[in-house]
């Protein structure tokens, strides 16, 4: 049968961070790109995160991180989604920060990074490559 | 890896409440799987009892602000409320800029709301294909109300008419007072018309124009006579709201309408056999394009289509007479 797959992206911003430029052109590309991007907006708590990523039933989590809050609140959408055994959504993570804090990032359980300047393509594809069918 | 349940495990899991398994079962419906068919067959029993509310209108409205007051006055009545979302998908990349959450987070933490965002798909009418069968999800998981919001153009958003059983229509002052209004066919199809924003200078003006229009109109000996409830649904102060109240009245007063003159029972049909006509429409496209597949015969068709040897109607008509018993 002709299935019609369409990966879905949550884009969403934690705690009191209200620059929400980056977030939206990020949603933008990933439309542009084919996606379904469900935009949660900014001052949002893990919990309601999470929630809206098991409800929509999305492939992806992106957060996007702009006023150093990203070394907090990272633990704390993981652990939510441990909680709620959301364990086959990629989380990725994109923003203004140093490139000292990516492996840290990355120890947390963010899937990959994206600093400001990373091409769209590189988030496209990393996307394609890694939701699985 | 997403854990493969049986179809009926999942199916049992969504008549409990199972939020996940109610997402999963969507998903799988709006990406028309395999078990489509099957899930719908077996979820189907399970439904026809929710009051379904329709809210129509513009985009930018307050379709989506209102939702949000509305969840909570069925909340305070103690009732699950499950809302189905449509935006529009890019006719260019496929994609979809879903936004309609933003402002539906009063209730993120209620578990007795499951809110669904949905791209429409190139499907038209304000809704997308997938959404007949979602709201019939969304009832089997227990949810006594579902609100439906179109994605909203203000044009031809009306198809939400044969589901709901009671449609809103929302507008704002100085939207195309009067005669554009009345003329969209979308004004037609309200059981209640709302006016959003009425802290917005040309409401009065509104109000009457609107007003004026309705009782313009014909309606047959006690049918019900559509009302309009103007409302303030942003405030910095929850007492500064206005209409809400009422408008939660009015919908009440519309259901009790229905029941009362069993004209419910015409939503009903209309909405099964709207239902009915899309399965059709579906499955013959899909059994005709089969049957052709591996014989070049679609190709030709469509060739001869171009080259003028033959036209649209006449293939699809030789093709259900040669394919489909001639009924007539
Ligand atoms: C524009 C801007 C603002 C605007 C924001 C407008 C808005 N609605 O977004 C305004 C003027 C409101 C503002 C306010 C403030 N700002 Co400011 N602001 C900036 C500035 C100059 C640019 C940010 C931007 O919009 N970039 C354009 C977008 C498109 O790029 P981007 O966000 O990086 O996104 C790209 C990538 O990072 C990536 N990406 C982003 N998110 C995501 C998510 C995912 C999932 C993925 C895959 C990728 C991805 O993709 C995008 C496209 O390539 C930055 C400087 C900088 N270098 O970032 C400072 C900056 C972020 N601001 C800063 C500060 C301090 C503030 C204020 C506190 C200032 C003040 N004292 O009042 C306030 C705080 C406001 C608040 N409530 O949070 C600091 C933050 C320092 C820190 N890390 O702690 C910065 C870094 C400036 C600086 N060098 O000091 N700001
Ligand atoms: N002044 C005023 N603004 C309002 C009112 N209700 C909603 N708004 C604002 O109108 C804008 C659009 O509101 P939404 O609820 O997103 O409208 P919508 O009809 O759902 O929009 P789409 O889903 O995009 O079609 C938001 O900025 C709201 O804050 C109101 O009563 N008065
Ligand atoms: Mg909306």
């Amino acid at each position: 049968m002709a299935t019609i797959k369409k990966i879905k992206v949550l884009v969403t911003k934690v705690g009191l961070d209200g620059h929400d430029r980056g977030a939206k052109v990020v949603s933008s590309l990933l439309k542009e790109a084919g996606m379904e991007v469900i935009y949660l907006g900014m001052f949002q708590r893990p919990e309601s995160i999470v929630k809206a990523a098991i409800d929509e039933d999305v492939d992806v989590i992106g957060l996007s991180y702009l006023s150093g809050e990203h070394l907090i609140f990272t633990p704390k959408v993981v652990e939510e989604m441990r909680k709620n055994n959301v364990d086959d959504v990629l989380l990725i993570a994109g923003g203004t920060f140093p490139a000292e804090d990516i492996p840290a990032m990355e120890e947390m359980g963010i899937d990959k990074v994206f600093r400001a300047g990373s091409l769209t393509e590189s988030i496209v594809d990393y996307i394609n490559d890694h939701v699985e069918e | 890896m997403k854990k493969k349940l049986s179809t009926g495990e999942m199916v049992s899991r969504l008549l409990a409440g199972d939020r996940r398994a109610a997402a999963r079962l969507i998903t799988l419906v709006e990406n028309e799987m395999d078990d489509h068919h099957e899930v719908m067959s077996l979820v189907y029993p399970y439904t026809g009892k929710a009051m379904i509310l329709g809210i129509t209108g513009a985009g930018g409205a307050g379709k989506s602000t209102l939702t949000d007051h509305l969840i909570g006055k069925f909340r305070e009545q103690g009732k699950k409320v499950g809302v189905v979302v449509v935006d529009p998908s890019s006719p260019f990349s496929g994609g979809a800029f879903l936004g309609d959450r933003i402002r539906l987070q009063s209730h993120s933490q209620d578990d007795g709301v499951y809110i669904r965002s949905m791209a429409s798909r190139g499907y038209l009418g304000g809704l997308s294909r997938a959404t007949y069968d979602v709201i019939r999800i969304m009832e089997a998981m227990g949810n006594e109300v579902v609100i439906v919001e179109t994605l909203g153009a203000g044009q031809d958003e009306v198809d939400v008419i044969h589901i709901a059983h009671t449609c809103l229509v929302v507008v704002t002052p100085g939207m195309g007072d009067d005669i554009q209004a009345m003329k969209a066919g979308i004004m037609e199809i309200a059981d209640i018309i709302v006016l959003n924003k009425a802290d917005l200078d040309g409401t009065d003006r509104s109000l009457r124009h609107l007003q004026g229009a309705l009782t313009a109109g014909s309606f047959e000996e006690g049918a019900w006579m559509p009302r309009v409830v103007p409302t303030v649904s942003t405030a910095n102060k929850p007492e500064d709201l206005q209409g809400i109240d009422e408008l939660a009245a009015t919908i009440a007063e519309h259901q009790t309408y229905l029941r009362k003159t069993r004209a419910i029972d015409r939503v009903r049909y209309d909405r099964v056999e709207q239902e009915l006509g899309l399965i059709f429409k579906d499955e013959l496209q899909k059994i005709i394009f089969k049957g052709l597949k591996g014989t070049g015969k679609k190709r030709e068709y469509i060739n001869s289509i171009i080259e003028q040897k033959n036209d649209p109607y006449s293939v699809v008509e030789e093709v259900l007479n040669t394919y489909l018993l001639p009924w007539e």
